[in-house]
């Protein structure tokens, strides 16, 4: 429908030059607008009624999908993070992806700048390495990784998840950061060689601090990535002390066909969407530029 | 990629008349470059590229993993995938995705680009919609959510008797759909799980679309507005041949994550759904390995699905090439 109008609106554009905003600009916003609101209530309705579950009782929410909780239960907070073990697997989950972040930032960006600032034989095939770990599926190296963490003695333990998390972040962290690396002018890692820096100086004190906006974008998509990681710690870390938060409340929900506690499953999903959501109203104009950064390239 | 390889070093000129550094291995630099090097590419080949590797080895033996009695089978697994009926039907479950999900979430979340930056007067400069701010941090709000979370709220929404979506339903008049099971239906179990899969995504293809769509210069538009092409003829004939690579990125990721589709299909229906509509091949690799202890031929099950994957990639970058797409990116 918009067609029409908006070639409407162009055939009579050089007629009316002055006007303020014309009629069909004022139809074609309002069909924006309309068209917009309606995603954003298909993405508002679900939230919020999920948050609204999470305050009444099972018999309430058995009863009517809509009705108002008699009393505002926030129980099924407490009995989320205590019974169901929420409170564990988001303790586990922070020093997990907290460490993960930490050592794949660091190797990442070590191993992009030797890359993008070196020629040597085999700096090209190192380069097409860790394209192939990007294509290929996750699944393919999802069985024989079980054995080889069971060999070394590290499967179903938070270091070996760690390192798992460190090595399939890797190939990421380094295809972005290789390009970042790669534009900066090259002339100031050469006079800080010749001020006397050696090269592990030239790195951390020059180069290092000069990426750190790439360093951002890369850094929050691997955050948002291993936070919400749930193939890989289903496979290789099936104690459920050492669960995380995702495999932990996928856990809660298989078992609720049973025992019916369905206040505290919604409880537990606000818990573990709530701390990710703020921190991403927060920094949203950060994140947004990341996006930007990333396809710009 | 090699685009902004090409574009960087700005006085590249200069720099090649400068004298080369003499080449001495002193302890600064070889350490610096066991660790920067070495130590990554260790972790990378021992967690990342050995056991893609062993995989593949592993998919022609018909091992238990139990013992370390592999007894080779050669391509035996493989035969005996593609005589297994129920992995075939996950085979085509994947295949569905890869088709339908890719174009479905790519086209509404351009759509909602759309709308949002060429969506403001037509007067004057070229400028979004008013409150765009606002429809751009609420569409991504999904893509914060983990994908388990995701799914147990859709599962939620989709419960027959007392879910949000029946109650709407009902609500409006159609009674009809009271205690339906948009899950438990063979007919309605794949685009039900379609739908959330697509909800999870668009928001973070549209704001990709609309940083893509802000990179092109306002000139441009302009112009197109100064020859007389109006708002969807802009769109088709300048936003879309722009921002080709960028739709061709999403596509191949979009198709990536449509073959793997694992969280949320074994949250939403753990055991594949009614008559194994909503089986996918990545769930079936999942029980055969760590419920049936059948690891070979869970292997066979990764390199198939490894294989379809890459010939879509493939695809994708052909079909963009034949039809004139990024000439401007020399490989």
């Amino acid at each position: 429908m918009s067609l029409d109008i908006s070639k409407k609106s162009a055939a009579e554009g050089h007629v009316e030059r002055k006007g303020e905003d014309t009629k069909s600009d004022k139809v074609v916003a309002g069909v924006s607008h309309v068209m917009l609101t309606l995603w954003a209530l298909m993405v508002l309705i679900p939230l919020g009624w999920t948050l609204l579950s999470s305050f009444k009782t099972t018999t309430e929410i058995f009863a009517s999908p809509f009705s108002l909780p008699a009393v505002w239960k926030f129980d099924n907070y407490i009995s989320a993070w205590n019974t169901a073990g929420i409170g564990t697997y988001f303790f586990n989950t922070v020093i997990v992806v907290g460490f993960a972040l930490v050592i794949v930032m660091v190797l990442g960006a070590m191993c992009a700048y030797v890359l993008a600032r070196y020629v040597f034989p085999g700096s090209r095939a190192i380069y097409y390495l860790m394209l192939a770990g990007l294509t290929f599926p996750i699944f393919l190296a999802i069985v024989p990784l079980f054995f080889i963490l069971k060999n070394i003695g590290l499967l179903n333990t938070l270091p070996g998840l760690i390192l798992v998390y460190v090595s399939f972040a890797l190939p990421f962290t380094v295809f972005f950061l290789f390009s970042f690396f790669k534009a900066l002018p090259k002339e100031i890692a050469e006079a800080a060689q010749i001020d006397g820096a050696g090269e592990w100086r030239t790195f951390f004190q020059v180069m290092l601090p000069m990426a750190k906006p790439g360093m951002a974008s890369v850094a929050i998509f691997n955050f948002l990535g291993l936070w919400n990681q749930y193939l890989i710690p289903v496979a290789i870390n099936t104690n459920p002390k050492n669960y995380v938060l995702s495999q932990g409340i996928a856990a809660f929900a298989g078992q609720q066909g049973y025992a019916v506690d369905f206040g505290s499953l919604f409880a537990a999903a606000i818990i573990v969407v709530l701390p990710v959501l703020v921190m991403y109203i927060l920094f949203q104009r950060q994140l947004q530029g990341s996006v930007s950064a990333g396809t710009m390239k | 990629m090699t685009q902004a390889t090409n574009e960087v070093q700005p006085g590249g000129g200069v720099v090649a008349t400068v004298r080369r550094r003499r080449k001495k291995l002193t302890f600064d630099k070889v350490s610096f470059m066991a660790v920067f090097l070495g130590l990554p590419l260790v972790i990378y080949l021992v967690f990342v590229i050995s056991p893609f590797a062993q995989a593949v080895y592993y998919s022609m033996t018909s091992w238990s993993g139990f013992d370390n009695n592999m007894p080779f089978v050669g391509f035996g697994n493989y035969v005996k995938l593609f005589n297994d009926d129920i992995f075939m039907i996950s085979v085509r479950n994947s295949v569905i995705l890869v088709v339908f999900l890719p174009v479905i979430t790519i086209v509404l979340s351009l759509v909602l680009a759309t709308l949002v930056t060429i969506g403001g007067s037509s007067r004057g400069q070229i400028k979004g919609l008013k409150g765009a701010g606002f429809y751009r941090i609420v569409s991504f709000f999904p893509y914060v959510i983990p994908a388990v979370v995701i799914g147990i709220i859709w599962a939620q929404i989709y419960t027959p008797s007392n879910g949000l979506l029946n109650g709407i339903l009902t609500g409006i008049g159609l009674d009809g759909f009271k205690d339906y099971p948009w899950l438990g239906d063979a007919r309605t179990a794949m685009v039900a799980s379609m739908v959330v899969m697509v909800w999870g995504f668009v928001g973070f293809y549209m704001i990709l679309f609309i940083a893509a769509i802000k990179g092109i210069p306002a000139e441009t538009f302009e112009a197109a507005r100064i020859d007389g092409a109006g708002r969807f003829r802009t769109a088709l004939s300048i936003t879309i041949p722009l921002i080709r690579d960028n739709i061709q990125t999403a596509y191949v990721y979009m198709g990536i994550l449509a073959l793997d589709a694992f969280v949320y299909m074994s949250v939403l229906n753990s055991t594949g759904g009614p008559e194994n509509s909503t089986l996918v091949m990545s769930q079936k690799l999942f029980t055969t390995a760590f419920s049936k202890s059948q690891f070979g031929l869970a292997c066979a099950m990764g390199v198939v699905l490894a294989v379809i994957t890459l010939g879509f990639s493939a695809l994708v970058f052909l079909v963009n090439r034949i039809t004139g797409g990024s000439q401007d990116v020399g490989e």
